[in-house]
């Protein structure tokens, strides 16, 4: 279990872990075994998350002034991805504006060409994370698309794009708040809701609803090997909503006492169908077969041009799994951390475009890229 | 309970913003502005949602459910970007809540869906944004109006004339007078409309039916001209005096009707004032053409050839001269069907005759007969290569139009073409841009300066629309192959072809399966191909697809034209090909180049397709001896169906490839809203 060790500025390179999956990892804090251990030893550990963010600006400024010539946005990504609040989208375009911050082009194009370079470069760096291409598209396309640019003085343009990158983390969360007002009229009173999987945007909508006088249960699968489903549980349970856990093999024992599915996505490709954690593919075969909505919870930003034809289709993001005990020699384990849901399984997705049907994301895509 | 619970936020995304939107950024002034009572809404700046920015649209709005999504909107006209035209939209839903419901209906229709009247319309929906006339409300009212007395169903359900239908209706109320022969040929041409419609006027008109028929008859032609051109000038007179704005009647009822009701209603607005007797000849003469031309800019609804009438019609203008094959099958009656070989010989006896045929237009259709040009990439490149020889050849007196003259010349020859074989969607698209391109020529113009605009249209046409359109279609599909697939292919694509030999060139590993099928045996020239390029193919016939399926992992199709419901119309044996696939959980790729969408819908194989000779297909090979249906046509029991084209339903397609990306097939009408106005549509 080294690889949640948590300073360990490269990974990907040094075994065959997915930098995703340990963002994901570090981000919604895995309950394995040393998690627990480390919880227990150390409650300072949630003190410790808000100081982090006044930090950002000072931290992030100096840093990528002082470095110059050396500025590497893989590194600086590196250190945007750490923060817990952060999505790993936002992370990448605070890395971008951060490198344009320290680029020393002088004209708009050449920053284009740069800015393209360094986007390709921290795409490639991690390939299995389909939030960190889209928020590098993203950018880009504000960059080449944005006219108002064309006219100003580098100067403004080139600050205009910095300001824009720094608000970003802002516009992710504001686009939670959406999603959250948009899901939680789909809970009503007395409602059984499965979710699988730790998602903020999932969460923030149950807490939105549970805040507004909901009367709803929840249902959450154990989420091996990550358990998710414990810290999501604990989430909810604070907040006096009624919590079951299941392990993930009873979803379909449970599924008739259901009335919705709801889960988040990592990703939200072409077809409309998403990419999430292992196992939401089952979940909304299972749904599908008894006729129960799985909605799908997702800011605008996952949505990644991306068109998977089956589950091979992607590259895999590998993880580390626990068995407890040793493996037999000889025996191979699929170690892929998510699945893709084709659309035919979801019924609606959240997102801060509104609520949308899986076909309509396609729509957007094309007109984002168009 | 109640008095714990809190008031239940909703909120709604008036403003949607994708992804970046800057706070100083200028909204996009859209070309469909709404008028002010959308107030602050499109000033909205900043921020990340509407709730925020505007509030003054969420006071009095009506309950935001849930489940509501904002319309998507068109494209703004000036080009700015397609992210700030994103976040400048505003949902019309909301912004017009406190108007009546009737006007919502009215305006809804063009600003929120896809509303295809707008491609049939052409050129002249685009110059004038229809929702521009929205201001003045009483005449929308009449809209919605007009909308509920013929809604558009059952005005499309009229194909064949609902032109003449149109007209009628809208002249019964004033004009009694309308002479008896409309209406005989409206009766006539819609058999069972009246059970089916239940209006009483079109019942009462058709008592009429009987004298009329008579009158008819003993008409000569000259009369019966005059007849109708006095019938004309009533019709617009009644309909001018009846209804004020019937332009934008077209734009809220039903989409269909649209283009039909435009074209009849403007060309005689001119002489809206001036009753049916005052006006000259001569005006009427300039509206005919008027009249003609546009009509001949809608793609008009297909011939049935099951309708006698027009058939004889069709035959008397056709240069080709043709026989109709026997035994037709009768579900099949309404599309053309000729003995084949029959056409050439003659079209070879008549070459010096067919002197308003330019020679290169002429033998691409010698070509299309013969069937030596075949595949819809290389019908439509030459078909275009004919017009730029023609127009390159063309000359005109100055005292003429040269746009009208154009039109009409390009219009002969695609008749023409027509008649050598039905004109494939491809096609279709590309005249209606090279006609659009020539109604856009600037009056001004010299004709060498139009001569060259126009040849350097067909140019970008061909390389933009097709042969870079191919190679990026290459490069998306290349990323779906993997080492170790084995990839099934039917017929023979040109474009998959490219995409096969592009992957062996990347270096990739893999099999091909080619599937071919009687009569056309498409697959053994692409079997030649690939076999000489080093590749390891299968070669196996349709009736295998069963066994061959479980090896496949990918199935690689080509097609004729995709539909706006998804639905791919290509060579016939496809749709048994991807229903197999998906049966057995194949992923069915599509790659076809976006100039061959169309708005149009397809439901079945039947309504419109082509049908091949049907001796082919009782051809067997292995000399004569073995052919016992020899004098088939002999026997009145025995009808043979060689169908050319089949429709295969979008579930059964897991993407379609396009230059524009890989999209799934329910976008195929994102595609043809977002691209196909800018480009192909002026």
């Amino acid at each position: 279990m080294e690889p949640n060790n948590l300073p360990n500025p490269n990974p990907s390179t040094d075994h065959g872990i997915s930098a995703y999956y340990q963002t994901r990892a570090e981000h919604h804090a895995v309950v394995t075994s040393d998690w627990l251990a480390q919880a227990q030893a150390a409650v300072t550990r949630n003190a410790a998350v808000p100081e982090v963010l006044p930090k950002i600006a000072a931290t992030g400024g100096s840093r990528a002034a002082g470095s110059g010539k050396a500025f590497s946005v893989i590194d600086e990504f590196n250190y945007w991805r750490k923060k817990p609040d952060l999505a790993e989208a936002v992370a990448a375009i605070m890395a971008l504006a951060a490198f344009i911050r320290s680029s020393e082009a002088t004209t708009m194009m050449e920053l284009e060409i740069e800015l393209k370079k360094a986007s390709d470069t921290l795409k490639s760096w991690d390939t299995t994370s389909i939030s960190l291409s889209a928020g590098c598209d993203l950018f880009m396309r504000y960059v080449t698309r944005t006219s108002a640019l064309e006219y100003e003085d580098f100067n403004a343009a080139k600050l205009r794009l910095i300001e824009r990158g720094e608000k970003f983390g802002e516009i992710s969360l504001k686009a939670r708040r959406t999603i959250a007002m948009l899901g939680q009229d789909f809970v009503f009173d007395g409602s059984t809701i499965l979710v699988h999987g730790y998602s903020r945007v999932v969460l923030e909508v149950l807490k939105l609803a549970a805040s507004n006088r909901k009367m709803f249960r929840v249902l959450c699968t154990e989420g091996r090997p990550d358990r998710t489903g414990l810290r999501f549980s604990n989430e909810l349970a604070q907040l006096g909503v009624p919590v079951k856990l299941l392990i993930d093999s009873a979803v379909a024992y449970t599924m008739d006492e259901v009335d919705m599915v709801f889960v988040g996505a990592d990703g939200v490709v072409e077809s409309g169908g998403i990419i999430n954690m292992m196992g939401t593919y089952q979940i909304a075969l299972v749904a599908h077969c008894m006729n129960k909505p799985v909605y799908v919870a997702a800011e605008s930003y996952k949505f990644a041009r991306l068109y998977p034809l089956d589950q091979k289709d992607l590259a895999p993001a590998i993880r580390p799994i626990e068995f407890g005990v040793p493996i037999p020699s000889g025996v191979e384990v699929e170690r892929n951390a998510r699945d893709y849901t084709p659309p035919q399984y979801l019924t609606l997705l959240f997102t801060d475009l509104g609520v949308l049907t899986p076909s309509v994301v396609s729509d957007e895509l094309i007109q984002l890229y168009l | 309970m109640d008095s714990r619970r809190l008031p239940r936020t909703a909120v709604d995304p008036k403003v949607r913003r994708v992804g970046f939107f800057t706070s100083g950024e200028p909204l996009p002034a859209r070309s469909q502005s709404f008028p002010a009572e959308t107030g602050g809404s499109t000033t909205a700046d900043g921020g990340m949602m509407s709730s925020t920015t505007t509030p003054d649209l969420s006071v009095g709005v009506i309950s935001f459910s849930p489940v509501m999504i904002p319309p998507p909107r068109y494209a703004s006209a000036d080009g700015l970007p397609a992210l700030g035209r994103a976040a400048a939209t505003v949902t019309t839903v909301s912004a017009y809540s406190p108007l009546s419901p009737l006007r919502r209906d009215a305006i809804q229709l063009p600003v929120g869906s896809f509303n295809p009247s707008e491609y049939m319309q052409g050129t002249s929906a685009m110059l004038s944004p229809s929702s521009s006339r929205f201001d003045d409300l009483d005449f929308s009212e009449e809209v919605a109006c007009y909308g509920k007395k013929w809604p558009g169903k059952e005005v499309a359900s009229f194909p064949g004339s609902s032109d003449e239908m149109m007209m009628a209706v809208r002249g019964g109320g004033n004009a009694l007078s309308m002479s008896a022969l409309t209406t005989a040929s409206v009766v006539k041409t819609l058999p069972g409309v009246t059970a089916k419609d239940g209006g009483t006027f079109i019942e009462s008109q058709n008592e009429r039916v009987g004298p009329a028929r008579s009158q008819k008859q003993k008409t000569t032609k000259a009369e019966r001209r005059a007849l109708q051109e006095a019938q004309r000038a009533a019709k617009s007179a009644a309909k001018a005096a009846g209804e004020g704005g019937k332009h934008s009647a077209a734009s809220s009822s039903g989409a269909p009707t649209n283009a039909k009701l435009d074209k009849g209603a403007r060309p005689h607005s001119q002489n809206k004032d001036g009753p049916e007797d005052t006006a000259t000849a001569s005006e009427k003469r300039a509206d005919r053409n008027l009249d003609k031309d546009r009509k001949k800019d809608f793609p008009h609804p297909s011939l049935q050839f099951d309708d006698k009438n027009r058939v004889e019609k069709a035959k008397r203008r056709a240069v080709v001269y043709q026989f109709e094959a026997r035994n037709r099958v009768e579900l099949f009656r309404h599309l053309p069907q000729y003995e084949y070989g029959s056409q050439l010989p003659y079209l070879e006896s008549k070459f010096f005759h067919l002197d308003h045929i330019h020679p290169s237009v002429y033998q691409v259709g010698m070509q299309y007969i013969s069937g030596s040009t075949s595949g819809g990439n290389a019908r439509c490149k030459e078909m275009l290569l004919a017009f730029r020889m023609a127009i390159m050849d063309y000359s005109i007196s100055p005292e003429k139009s040269v746009v009208r003259d154009l039109i009409s010349k390009i219009n002969s020859y695609v008749s023409f073409l027509i008649e050598c074989r039905p004109l494939s969607v491809n096609m279709g698209n590309a005249i209606r841009f090279l006609k659009n391109r020539i109604l856009k020529l600037h009056h001004n113009l010299s004709e060498s300066e139009a001569k060259y605009i126009l040849i350097s249209d067909i140019d970008r046409f061909i390389n933009e629309k097709i042969i870079v359109a191919d190679k990026v279609i290459i490069s998306h599909a290349v990323a779906k192959i993997r080492d170790g697939d084995v990839l099934l292919v039917y017929g023979h694509s040109t474009v998959v072809e490219m995409i096969i030999v592009h992957a062996l060139e990347l270096g990739k590993q893999f099999r091909i399966v080619i599937v071919d099928s009687r009569p056309k045996f498409e697959g053994r020239r692409l079997l030649r191909k690939l076999v000489m390029k080093g590749i390891s193919c299968t070669y196996t016939h349709i009736n295998a697809i069963s066994y061959i399926m479980h090896d496949v992992t990918r199935v690689f199709l080509g097609a004729s034209s995709v539909l706006s419901n998804g639905t791919v119309y290509a060579r016939v044996g496809t749709a048994c090909v991807a229903m197999v696939a998906h049966a057995f959980q194949v992923p069915v790729l599509i790659c076809c180049e976006a100039y061959k969408f169309h708005e149009r819908f397809l439901l079945d194989s039947i309504c419109s397709n082509e049908l091949g000779d049907p001796d082919v297909i009782i051809n067997v090979h292995g000399g004569k001896d073995l052919n016992p249906l020899a004098k088939w046509a002999d026997n009145e029991n025995l009808q043979l169906l060689n169908l050319v084209y089949d429709a295969t339903p979008s579930d059964y397609v897991s993407m379609i490839v396009t230059e524009h990306g890989m999209i799934p097939p329910t976008s195929v009408p994102v595609i043809i809203r977002e691209y196909e106005r800018d480009q192909l549509v002026f």
